[in-house]
């Protein structure tokens, strides 16, 4: 009883600092598109929890041998999304923190979308929605080749999986049995400009409630649903998705677009645009930080 | 007089890829469902295990033979330029050019030979969009000794290629001494009145138009152009030097392909009266092979015709 509370206790501190880490790359976020004054912003909130989970917990990484032949594989296949990356990475020790305000800068190697001929840490460039799952596919199977304990995990979004490319690879990898390939969803229920509803203000999800989760089974994938914002979830979730099971797993991660700072949740105009000063304040008022 | 047919190169290609993983364990093939078609189920058969089907699915086999890549493994794609090239073109883009990494893709039925498939299986303008692609290679073997040779070289080459091989039996331009050299034009006749430039399967009837041509008094030098990116500047510079006036002759649409590759080199090289024989960006039919040649000028006595009309101006 007594070791089962010191455990209980430890993983305790554990998700707090996994939801410290998720709060920080929120952060570092917000902090990069507003020196820039551009990029992505409501996605990348919505997944800073997954984030912060792989990074700090579930992959097998190793930031300062960022080639090392055994690590997991990490596909960001909603590559729009590439600061809630970098922000991980940098506070993973892949790069320094201060980089990030290279972003989208001439000659830096944190590009619009991720490059991974340009930054060491990312396993696939991404950008053109609908690929990353295909790639991850490939090294699940790469991996099964070279006979090396090796997870692809790929992160989509919810309305990238309108796009075909998905559905061929969910195919193929159920076909394979590839229990080594893992898809992670972000399942905000916005995209960037979505389908009109009743008034032009009123845009409709990408999916109908519970589509996603009915369409992987229906591909041969085991499914798994978890809220994407409550870490203790989140890490069970990714790491049940990780046993072998002789299938492939999505998780379907429910989170909410702009997730943490309040005037951007929920709402689709935060998908991409530049912060007023008074915007900023406010933000990071609200994530835990001091400076304005 | 005519040039002997030679072995179909998609039998070439099989084969001679089964071979390269005999001893190349990076060596693996996807297949669009298309293996009895390209023959790469000649692979199959030789490595069981390295053979992956993929299913009627090319955007994802792209983008799964870019991530194999990734785990040190050395994919070669096979199915048909129309599944390889334009179908999932964007992958191509995104996936292999982009990122450099080591996947061949080796598109059969490259032409008009396509077992009278007609014009959705006819992509007349793959040269144009692949040479177009920056870090893509080109490479279109005229016969069955040369694309066994440009597969071979292809698995040295670290980085994509892409290679046009052809369905059918075409007719045999080189002997078994015959050297590959990426990048380089062949000069495969002499001749000082005139330069017939080829790629691919055209260039075997090319060099049976200039003995067409030899019997009227044309002296018609043939140089063939495997590799069209990189480009072989300095030899079309010098045919142009040589004979003042160049023919490009294509199974393919003279925009942006062979006929615009070489009026780009000559425009800014050394300006010189150049005829472009191929297809003028036209769409194509269900024919048989020898009807489409005839159809669309490309064979020797069709060429020799278009050669001979040919008005140049006073040099």
């Amino acid at each position: 009883m007594t070791t089962t509370r010191g455990v209980g206790s430890a993983e305790s501190a554990a998700i707090a600092q996994l939801s410290e880490m998720a709060r920080r790359i929120r952060v570092e976020v917000i902090r990069t598109v507003n020196h820039a004054q551009v990029g992505h912003i409501g996605g990348p909130l919505s997944a800073a929890d997954i984030l912060a989970a792989l990074y700090f917990r579930v992959l097998r990484i190793r930031p300062n041998e960022s080639d090392w032949p055994d690590r997991d594989r990490f596909i960001l296949s909603k590559g729009h999304s590439s600061l809630v990356q970098y922000a991980a990475m940098a506070l993973r020790g892949y790069f320094p923190v201060d980089e990030l305000r290279t972003f989208d800068a001439l000659g830096s190697r944190l590009q619009g979308h991720p490059d991974m001929r340009l930054l060491p840490g990312i396993d696939m460039s991404t950008g053109s929605l609908g690929m990353g799952l295909s790639a991850g596919l490939g090294m699940a199977l790469g991996a099964r080749f070279a006979q090396r304990d090796v997870r692809a995990f790929v992160l989509l979004g919810d309305g990238e999986c309108q796009e075909g490319q998905v559905w061929e690879a969910a195919f193929v990898a159920a076909r394979y049995g590839l229990d080594n390939l893992i898809a992670i969803v972000d399942h905000n229920k916005l995209q960037q400009y979505g389908w009109p509803g009743n008034t032009s203000e009123i845009r409709l999800p990408p999916e109908e409630p519970g589509e996603l989760v009915a369409k992987w089974g229906a591909f041969g994938w085991r499914v798994l649903e978890t809220d994407g914002h409550d870490m203790p979830a989140v890490v069970a979730s990714l790491e049940g998705a990780a046993e072998r099971t002789g299938r492939p797993t999505v998780v379907v991660a429910h989170t909410v677009k702009g997730r943490g700072v309040s005037f951007m949740e929920g709402d689709y105009r935060w998908h991409s645009k530049p912060i007023k000063p008074e915007e900023f304040a406010a933000a990071m008022s609200e994530l835990g930080e001091a400076e304005a | 007089m005519s040039l002997p047919m030679g072995r179909a190169m998609r039998e070439v290609f099989g084969e001679t890829v089964a071979e390269l993983a005999d001893h190349d364990p990076r060596i693996v093939m996807l297949d669009g469902d298309l293996g009895s078609s390209t023959k790469a189920d000649i692979f199959e058969h030789a490595h069981r295990d390295r053979f992956l089907q993929m299913g009627i699915a090319e955007q994802n086999m792209i983008g799964v033979a870019a991530g194999l890549a990734t785990m040190g493994l050395m994919p070669f794609i096979s199915t048909f330029v129309s599944f390889a090239v334009v179908r999932p073109l964007d992958q191509v883009r995104v996936l292999i050019a982009q990122t450099g990494l080591n996947v061949k893709l080796t598109a059969g039925y490259a032409g008009l030979f396509t077992g009278m498939a007609g014009k959705t299986h006819h992509i007349v303008d793959d040269i144009s969009i692949m040479r177009a692609m920056p870090g893509m290679v080109t490479v279109s073997p005229a016969d069955d000794v040369e694309t066994a040779q440009v597969i071979r070289w292809a698995a040295t080459y670290d980085g994509p290629v892409y290679v046009r091989i052809v369905r059918d039996a075409t007719q045999r331009l080189f002997d078994d001494d015959y050297a590959f050299r990426f990048g380089q034009a062949v000069e495969v006749r002499g001749g000082g009145d005139l330069t017939l430039i080829g790629t691919g399967a055209q260039t075997p009837r090319l060099v049976d138009a200039a003995e067409l041509l030899a019997a009227d008094g044309i002296d018609a030098a043939v140089l063939h152009l495997p590799t069209l990116k990189p480009l072989d500047v300095a030899a079309i510079v010098a045919a142009a030097e040589r004979t003042g006036r160049l023919v490009s002759v294509e199974e393919h649409t003279v925009i942006g392909g062979l006929g615009g590759a070489v009026a780009e080199v000559l425009a800014e090289h050394r300006p010189t009266p150049l005829r472009r024989i191929g297809l003028q960006d036209t769409y194509t039919v269900s024919a048989p092979n020898d009807v489409l040649l005839d159809l669309y000028g490309l064979s020797a006595a069709r060429v020799a015709d278009q050669v001979r009309a040919m008005q140049w101006p006073a040099s």
